[in-house]
C-alpha cells in the first residue's frame, strides 16, 4: 500500500515539475547565447541553426519567425535602462547614437507581439523616416500623449515591448563578445 | 515515512525528464507556429502575398510593420523548387525555414549582387543526384540544401517609408517559386 500511494506522489510531483518548469522557461522567452546591451537584448543565434532547444519550443508557441542571421538581428526591450518595465501611461525616451547598420527599424508592440492601435497610425520609426539631431543622434519619445518630435504613440497600453531591428549589419553575426554597437539609451521620463 | 527523500528524489529525477521531453517535443506538436498558420492562408509552393500586420490583425506576432512581406511554403517531394525574386529599390531578404521554423539560411540584396536573386533549393539527396556537368554554370547558379522536405520561404522588402509600401509590395508581386519535376533517367 505504501508503495502505491508512494509512486503515485512521485509520478504525480515528476508530471508538476517538469511540465511547470517547460512553462516557465517557454513562457519567459528564456534563451541561451543572449547578447545584452543596455536595455536591449539580443538571441543572434535564434537566427540559426544553432538555436537552441528553448528558443525552439517558444518560437513554436508564439507562432514567429525569427529574423535570420544572414538579414539582421532583433533586439528586444521590456523595460528602460534602470530596469522599470515599459507602461503604456508613462513617457520614456531613446536616445543616442545607432549601432552600424544599412537599415534598422524600431516597433513597438504588446506583450503578445501585436501591433498597439493609436490614431496617427504609426507603429515604429525606420532609419529612413527617423528626423536626427544635428550631430547624428536620435530622439525618440514613447508615450501616450503626442509631443514634438519623432513621437511613438504607446496607445495606453498596459505593458508594450519595444523591438530594433539592425539589418544587413555586423552586430552579432562576426562574434558574441563586444563588437558592441552604440545601442540608444532609454529612460523613463514621468507618468500620467 | 523514512522512504520519503527518496520518493522525492525520484520525482525530481523523473520530473527533469518529464521536462527536457516536452521541450524537445513541443515543435512537432505545436499547432500554432508560423507554419500552421500560413497553411491556412497559402497554397503548397507558390508565393503569396500577407497582408500588412495591423492592431487588429497580425498573421504571426512580431512582424516587423516596415515590410511587404511574401512566403513560398515549399514542398519539395516531387522535384526541386526555382526561386526567383525581383529587388526593391530598398532593402530586400530572403530567409528560409524548416517546418519548425528554424532559419537555416539567409541571403539579402547585397549579398545577391544582381538585380534579382534566383537560386535552386532541393534536398541532400537531389542535390547528390544532380549531373555532374554543369561546372560552368554551377558558379552562376546557387543551391541551397534544404534539411527538410517541407519549409518556409519568406521574401521580405523593405519600405523605408510608409509611401513606399506599394514599391516593395510591386517587388514582391513579380517573385515565383516554383517546382522543377526531376527529369526521369
Amino acid at each position: 500500500m505504501r508503495l502505491f500511494f508512494g509512486s503515485c506522489l512521485t509520478l504525480i510531483l515528476a508530471a508538476a515539475i517538469g511540465l511547470g518548469a517547460t512553462w516557465l522557461m517557454v513562457t519567459r522567452g528564456i534563451a541561451f547565447g543572449s547578447l545584452t546591451i543596455g536595455a536591449w537584448t539580443a538571441w543572434p543565434k535564434s537566427g540559426s541553426v544553432d538555436i537552441d532547444p528553448y528558443a525552439r519550443a517558444a518560437i513554436a508557441r508564439t507562432g514567429e519567425l525569427p529574423i535570420g542571421t544572414g538579414d539582421g538581428v532583433a533586439f528586444y526591450a521590456r523595460t528602460d535602462d534602470s530596469g522599470n518595465v515599459f507602461d503604456g501611461r508613462c513617457t520614456f525616451t531613446i536616445g543616442g547614437m545607432t549601432p552600424a547598420a544599412r537599415y534598422w527599424t524600431l516597433t513597438l508592440y504588446d506583450a503578445q507581439g501585436r501591433l498597439v492601435a493609436n490614431t496617427l497610425d504609426r507603429h515604429g520609426f525606420t532609419s529612413a523616416e527617423i528626423v536626427r539631431e544635428k550631430d547624428g543622434r536620435i530622439a525618440i519619445n514613447v508615450g501616450p500623449r503626442a509631443q514634438p518630435g519623432n513621437w511613438l504613440p504607446s496607445g495606453g497600453t498596459e505593458e508594450f515591448v519595444l523591438v530594433w531591428r539592425l539589418y544587413d549589419t555586423p552586430i552579432g553575426v562576426a562574434s558574441l563578445t563586444t563588437k558592441e554597437g552604440p545601442m540608444p539609451k532609454v529612460v523613463r521620463k514621468g507618468c500620467l | 515515512m523514512m522512504r520519503l527523500p527518496l520518493w522525492i528524489l525520484g520525482a525530481l529525477l523523473l520530473g527533469g525528464i518529464v521536462h527536457l521531453s516536452t521541450v524537445l517535443a513541443m515543435p512537432e506538436a505545436a499547432t500554432q507556429d508560423a507554419y500552421s498558420r500560413l497553411e491556412r492562408l497559402s497554397p503548397v509552393n507558390t508565393v503569396v502575398q500577407l497582408p500588412a500586420p495591423s492592431a487588429q490583425n497580425t498573421t504571426m506576432p512580431f512582424m516587423d510593420p516596415a515590410f511587404a512581406v511574401a512566403i513560398c511554403r515549399y514542398d519539395l517531394s516531387t522535384g526541386a523548387l526555382k526561386l526567383r525574386a525581383p529587388l526593391s529599390q530598398a532593402y530586400t531578404a530572403i530567409t528560409f525555414y524548416t517546418r519548425n521554423s528554424v532559419a537555416y539560411y539567409a541571403i539579402n540584396d547585397r549579398a545577391a549582387g544582381r538585380r534579382a536573386i534566383e537560386l535552386d533549393l532541393m534536398t541532400p539527396e537531389q542535390h547528390a543526384q544532380m549531373p555532374e556537368e554543369g561546372d560552368v554554370t554551377a558558379a552562376d547558379r546557387l543551391i541551397i540544401e534544404s534539411p527538410t522536405r517541407h519549409g518556409l520561404i519568406v521574401l521580405r522588402a523593405l519600405a523605408p517609408e510608409p509611401g513606399l509600401m506599394a514599391m516593395a509590395r510591386r517587388a514582391l508581386a513579380g517573385a515565383q517559386c516554383r517546382i522543377e519535376p526531376v527529369p526521369a533517367q
